[in-house]
């Protein structure tokens, strides 16, 4: 229980006729990055949303640091943050007037130095004054990850974090998860890209039909399927490696 | 919990602080909510005014509180329109995922609502003083004036939240808002209700914007304000509760 950080057991959710959720059974390790997998509209984000507490299951169980999410709510939203699947920042704002508006929502001591630290760290100190609909997706993106940072909560929940993001941005937000995680805080992430679930996660769930159909680290999952055989394929590169590598290469000049 | 309900007070000022900086960076809300009603009231006073029979020495103050509501009906519209963002974008999901006491959310609203309607209003009356508004009101008529103008702006607000709260369009938040401010039009605001004909008259002489008018008039005035008063106050406590039940109903629905 102290190593676990997030625990559902048989959590059931339905939308009128809709059955979305049967009965998911999950367990997240403290310090690990989880990722769900699942196609659009398997649910993905019913699961995020009662688990920070935005929506009521009909059925079962589901804690967050220890604290279940019907009875302790506020002990849940101490815990966590949530970074939604459309970006929760404010456009009118600048992203410092942002980071601060969070740090003071948090309570913190000094806002202004967590600010300053944050857009250092995500490289958007040089953006900071700006108001936020000046900005390219990736950087709200960031912003956005940002404001979830502030507070250091010890759960922090990615709702499809790259969705509409161009390859560069991907891999920068795929760096600061790794980050985040290597500093011991817990991810829970959903994406629909195997890619993605696949260079990240340390434990991955299929969510398929309303349940978890599957669920273990990659090396498991990878047991799953009959033994690899050694077959010689000519590797091609993809038009992301491409793309990347002249970009790559026009920004070193 | 506690450590939620201690910081209600400072939650609520940092979203009033957001919220007042949405207005005061939105060049359209500072011409609606303020240009547009000095606009009016210039072409009132300078060009429909001299032919408008009134029984006042001065037309400015009799156009004044009427010109305050429209002002006020004007600026509504736009705590629908910035409800209505903050829904679609995500915002109120983080601020609902957070420690923080939840309401703040929606009351953050209610409070920018009522400050910068507040402001929309001194502008104005600074304006209407230096077109010759005077008054030999006193303190406490002052008062009843202002408490009355911010009853009248919450049942206002409360509407606005609910056709905030329920609009599937940007367009939809904040329709509702032109039959309020059309509503001044059609009671005492503008010209004594004596010259309209019959229906038109009944409507104008029974409809809370009368009432409200000729309660803040008399006050301004030094004069006694009788039963108007009262009426204009039960009107706007009336629509706050009802627009209020509604609100929270919509509110708990969505959220």
């Amino acid at each position: 229980m102290l190593n676990t950080a997030i625990q559902v057991k048989g959590l059931q959710k339905s939308y009128k006729q809709l059955h979305v959720l049967k009965s998911v059974d999950l367990e997240v390790k403290k310090g690990s990055i989880f990722a769900l997998l699942g196609s659009n509209g398997a649910g993905k984000t019913t699961i995020v949303k009662i688990l920070t507490t935005l929506l009521k299951q009909d059925g079962g169980t589901a804690a967050v640091n220890g604290f279940d999410v019907t009875s302790k709510p506020d002990d849940v939203r101490q815990s966590i943050s949530l970074t939604g699947q459309f970006a929760a920042v404010d456009e009118i704002l600048t992203g410092r007037e942002n980071l601060v508006m969070i740090a003071r929502l948090r309570h913190l001591k000094d806002p202004r130095q967590v600010t300053d630290d944050l857009l250092k760290r995500f490289g958007l100190s040089e953006a900071a004054d700006r108001r936020v609909s000046t900005y390219s997706g990736g950087m709200r993106r960031r912003l956005d990850i940002a404001m979830s940072l502030v507070g250091k909560p010890d759960v922090i929940f990615l709702d499809e974090p790259t969705t509409g993001l161009d390859p560069e941005a991907r891999l920068e937000v795929w760096k600061t998860v790794k980050e985040l995680a290597t500093n011991g805080t817990t991810v829970f992430l959903t994406t629909q890209y195997l890619d993605e679930a696949e260079q990240l996660a340390d434990r991955i769930a299929i969510l398929h039909e309303g349940r978890i159909i599957a669920n273990g680290t990659l090396a498991e999952l990878k047991k799953l399927f009959p033994p690899a055989k050694v077959e010689y394929v000519e590797k091609q590169p993809t038009l992301e490696d491409i793309f990347l590598a002249i970009i790559g290469k026009k920004e070193k000049k | 919990m506690d450590t939620v309900n201690k910081h209600f007070l400072s939650d609520m000022g940092v979203m009033l602080e957001r919220s007042m900086r949405h207005i005061f960076r939105s060049l359209d809300t500072i011409i609606t909510v303020t240009i547009m009603p000095i606009m009016f009231m210039l072409l009132f006073v300078y060009v429909f005014g001299g032919a408008i029979q009134t029984g006042t020495d001065n037309y400015v103050n009799y156009l004044l509180p009427g010109i305050l509501l429209i002002a006020i009906a004007s600026g509504i519209a736009y705590t629908s329109y910035r409800l209505f963002m903050d829904m679609q974008s995500g915002i109120f999901e983080r601020f609902h995922s957070m420690p923080i006491a939840r309401s703040t959310a929606l009351w953050g609203h209610v409070l920018t609502s009522l400050v910068s309607n507040a402001i929309s209003v001194l502008v104005i009356i600074l304006v209407a003083l230096l077109m010759g508004f005077r008054s030999s009101a006193g303190v406490l008529p002052w008062l009843a004036v202002a408490g009355i103008l911010a009853l009248f702006t919450l049942a206002l607000t409360w509407i606005a939240a609910i056709a905030g709260l329920s609009a599937t369009s940007v367009d939809g938040a904040g329709a509702f808002a032109y039959p309020i401010i059309f509503l001044p039009f059609i009671s005492s605001a503008f010209v004594p209700t004596e010259s309209m004909p019959g229906p038109v008259r009944a409507f104008a002489e029974n409809q809370p914007v009368t009432f409200i008018v000729d309660a803040i008039r008399s006050l301004l005035a030094g004069q006694p304000v009788g039963n108007d008063i009262w009426v204009a106050l039960a009107w706007c406590v009336g629509i706050m509760l009802v627009a209020y039940v509604f609100a929270m109903r919509v509110y708990k629905k969505r959220v």
